[in-house]
């Protein structure tokens, strides 16, 4: 599969800070790609030198096989901010046009595609209605209507779900993996690391300006998972110590175990086999992203940051 | 097309298709126009005489102050004492009285002076009609004591007027001339002021709107932020200009319509000082037509084409300068406008100096300080209209004309340089107090 988007070697200082501090990584073309960090990581300036509106200080950016061009690969992508809004005083309908046509859309091709949009979304009788009428999760609904009409390449949502209930929230993800199976890639930004699992096929992980994660979500699972088992016995053996493993949790029936370096898990089943004790149940426990995030951005604040000097 | 458009286009439709738009810009000529015509009705209607008794105890006066027969202060003699006048003042029989002691001579040398006394607080313009009329009697009788004839009199009061100015050129010039062109001049310098006032913060609530609902980060992934804000300068300023548009019609309307409506008015207007056999009624009708006619010969002599072309360029030209310096401070703003007041300062100061140097620039339209403010680009625009009100040469020369028109030219691509990259940082920053110091590292920063 070929790249939508390489970075490579990206930097962007503020006078105060690192923001973009050396990050490279390419995103498949048809991906659904999660850039995660904590607050401040340098996500906000990423997204915006993808999106053409900073210039990296260093670095190119490369846009389907070309190097970036904002002017006119603007057209090509689709960003939602995390600070969104709309304009109030404006119907939904005009609204949704004026965005499309900023988008570089002739206003027929706007109608049509706001036409559709509209009905899919069941937004239609929304049209002569003015954005201060709506409910929060109705206009973060129109505003992703209004980021993906122009059928981007790339699409790029800083916190998509923040205010959607969980039906809302449903619609927006089936629409998003909807869009990723016609071709286009969504960058995908977030600290809700269910949602990442749920969603995304590969993920990189931001902090104080620099790329400390990248790959599948997977690959990455695996990287930190720390051999940890789980076992069910019917009943106890009344020898549950070995070599091979070490007991971790001991409650009833179940075991959590950290196998030794050198050994594997059949040596764990072996040991209770030998036993003759029934095994229910054997799995093995991969860490959250959720934990891994926390364990990776722990004791960086985003407030020592700000004090960081740049040289 | 052109993103510039779209957005000056969205800019330029959302508020004209507001129901304040239309009620503005309808209501306030309309409005001025019903407030003029109330104070023409007012001023045709109020000849309620103000009567004034006059005990003349010293026969100064010879049973008469003056000619006037028809004016609105009434003088009558009358031989009452003090007690009983006042008692009609009660009775509202008289207005006021003048009381002249019987010590009283013209000469001055007595002790005692003329007492006015009245029922009520007399107005300013009766007071001083009153004043002028009584001090002028006195000297008249003054000058005839001292062996003057009354023929030596009126032609010495004949001889007026003998002075004509003229400038180098030799061009005559009427003195209305100049009255009509300080009252064009100090008008359109004041429009241009109040609508940089006008238009300028309207650009700036448009900005903090779009900061404030979040859109400028929406708006700005699909155009560069210095399309966005050059579209809402150019949206508004179309507005502004339709808005001059449709007043400058409404005005002619108007002014075509009301004598054809209300002829009474016009007819009321003409008709009250005529009153046949009486000299001063004579005097008053010749005035008023050779007032109009001063009148109608000093706007002939104005330059209409010049002032219009000159104002509708340094309505634009102040406009897009000073628009672009709004936007900056709106861009900086957060929530708490307060912020944004305390920003607007520095862009006002230069703004209310125009205004103050304009004020003497319809004086004297070549002294040192109103060619400097003509020139200065953040006061050309209201300068200038001061002085070319006083139309070529008299008021300004074509060379300074042009350099003026030029310096605006080149401030306007200064600001909006300059408030160009504020505006691009300012529009995305979020949550932070700004000061002016920040705002100019914004500007001159690289990239």
């Amino acid at each position: 599969m070929s790249k939508i988007l390489e970075l490579e070697a990206l930097r962007k200082y503020y006078a105060t800070q690192k923001a973009v501090d050396d990050i490279s990584f390419s995103i498949e073309k048809g991906s659904i790609f999660g850039l995660l960090g904590p607050n401040g990581a340098g996500k906000t300036t990423l997204l915006r030198m993808i999106t053409g509106i900073f210039y990296p200080d260093m670095g190119q950016i490369t846009f389907d096989g070309k190097p970036f061009d904002p002017l006119n690969d603007i057209r090509m992508i689709g960003y939602m901010p995390e600070e969104r809004g709309l304009y109030k005083k404006m119907k939904i309908g005009e609204q949704a046009l004026y965005l499309a046509q900023l988008k570089g859309l002739s206003k027929a091709e706007a109608m049509e595609k706001i036409k559709y949009w509209f009905k899919k979304l069941e937004m239609e009788t929304w049209w002569n209605k003015k954005v201060e009428d709506l409910s929060k999760g109705m206009s973060q609904k129109l505003q992703f209507v209004t980021t993906v009409l122009h059928e981007p390449k790339l699409i790029i949502l800083d916190e998509p779900f923040s205010g959607l209930d969980p039906l809302n929230a449903n619609l927006i993800k089936d629409e998003i993996f909807g869009l990723a199976q016609r071709g286009s890639t969504v960058i995908f930004s977030t600290h809700r690391m269910e949602q990442v699992e749920e969603i995304c096929d590969h993920i990189v992980l931001v902090n104080l300006g620099k790329k400390v994660l990248d790959g599948s979500v997977a690959e990455i699972k695996q990287k930190f998972k720390e051999n940890q088992f789980k076992i069910r016995l019917q009943e106890k053996p009344a020898n549950i110590n070995s070599d091979a493993f070490s007991v971790l949790q001991d409650h009833s029936n179940d075991l959590v175990v950290k196998i030794h370096e050198g050994f594997r898990s059949n040596d764990v089943l072996m040991h209770f086999l030998q036993q003759g004790t029934t095994i229910e149940s054997f799995h093995e426990i991969l860490p959250s992203l959720n934990e891994i995030f926390i364990r990776i951005v722990e004791g960086s604040s985003a407030l020592t940051r700000s004090f960081q000097k740049v040289d | 097309m052109n993103k510039i458009f779209i957005v000056a286009r969205r800019e330029f439709l959302t508020r004209v298709q507001k129901k304040t738009f239309l009620l503005t810009t309808i209501g306030v000529p309309i409005l001025i126009f019903a407030f003029y015509a109330v104070i023409i009705f007012m001023s045709v209607k109020s000849t309620s005489d103000f009567k004034v008794a006059v005990v003349d105890q010293a026969n100064v006066f010879n049973g008469k102050i003056d000619e006037k027969k028809s004016s609105e202060v009434i003088f009558s003699f009358v031989n009452e004492d003090t007690a009983t006048l006042n008692k009609k003042l009660e009775q509202k029989e008289y207005d006021a009285y003048l009381y002249v002691p019987a010590g009283f001579s013209i000469s001055g040398q007595s002790n005692d002076s003329l007492q006015f006394r009245s029922a009520k607080t007399v107005g300013l313009m009766t007071r001083e009609k009153i004043e002028s009329r009584v001090s002028k009697a006195l000297e008249e009788k003054r000058l005839l004591s001292m062996n003057i004839s009354k023929a030596q009199l009126d032609s010495i009061q004949a001889q007026k007027e003998l002075i004509t100015f003229a400038n180098t050129s030799g061009k005559k010039e009427n003195q209305t001339k100049v009255g009509v062109s300080y009252a064009v001049g100090f008008i359109s310098g004041f429009m241009i002021y109040i609508i940089l006032f006008i238009y300028g913060t309207m650009v700036m609530r448009g900005v903090v709107e779009e900061k404030v609902s979040r859109i400028a980060e929406v708006i700005i992934s699909s155009v560069k932020p210095f399309q966005l804000m050059m579209g809402k300068i150019i949206g508004i300023g179309a507005v502004g200009l339709i808005q001059f548009l449709i007043w400058g019609v409404l005005i002619i309307v108007i002014q075509l319509a009301v004598p054809v409506l209300f002829p009474q008015l016009f007819e009321g207007m003409q008709a009250q000082p005529v009153q046949p056999g009486m000299m001063a009624a004579v005097d008053a009708t010749k005035q008023q037509p050779d007032m109009i006619k001063g009148l109608m010969e000093g706007l002939n002599q104005i330059n209409f084409p010049l002032i219009v072309g000159c104002f509708v360029f340094y309505f634009l030209g102040g406009y897009f300068m000073y628009a672009s310096l709004f936007a900056a401070v709106g861009s900086a703003a957060n929530e708490d406008m307060q912020d944004a007041q305390s920003l607007l300062l520095p862009i006002m100061m230069p703004i209310i100096f125009g205004i103050v140097i304009m004020m003497q620039a319809v004086n004297n339209p070549n002294g040192n300080l109103a060619v400097f403010g003509s020139l200065f680009p953040l006061t050309s625009p209201i300068v200038m209209m001061a002085r070319v009100a006083h139309g070529i040469p008299d008021g300004v020369s074509t060379f300074q004309l042009i350099l003026s028109m030029l310096f605006l030219i080149l401030g306007f691509f200064g600001t909006t340089w300059l408030a160009g990259k504020i505006y691009r940082t300012g529009i995305l920053m979020y949550g932070k107090k700004v000061t002016w110091k920040e705002l100019w590292k914004w500007a001159v920063k690289k990239n």
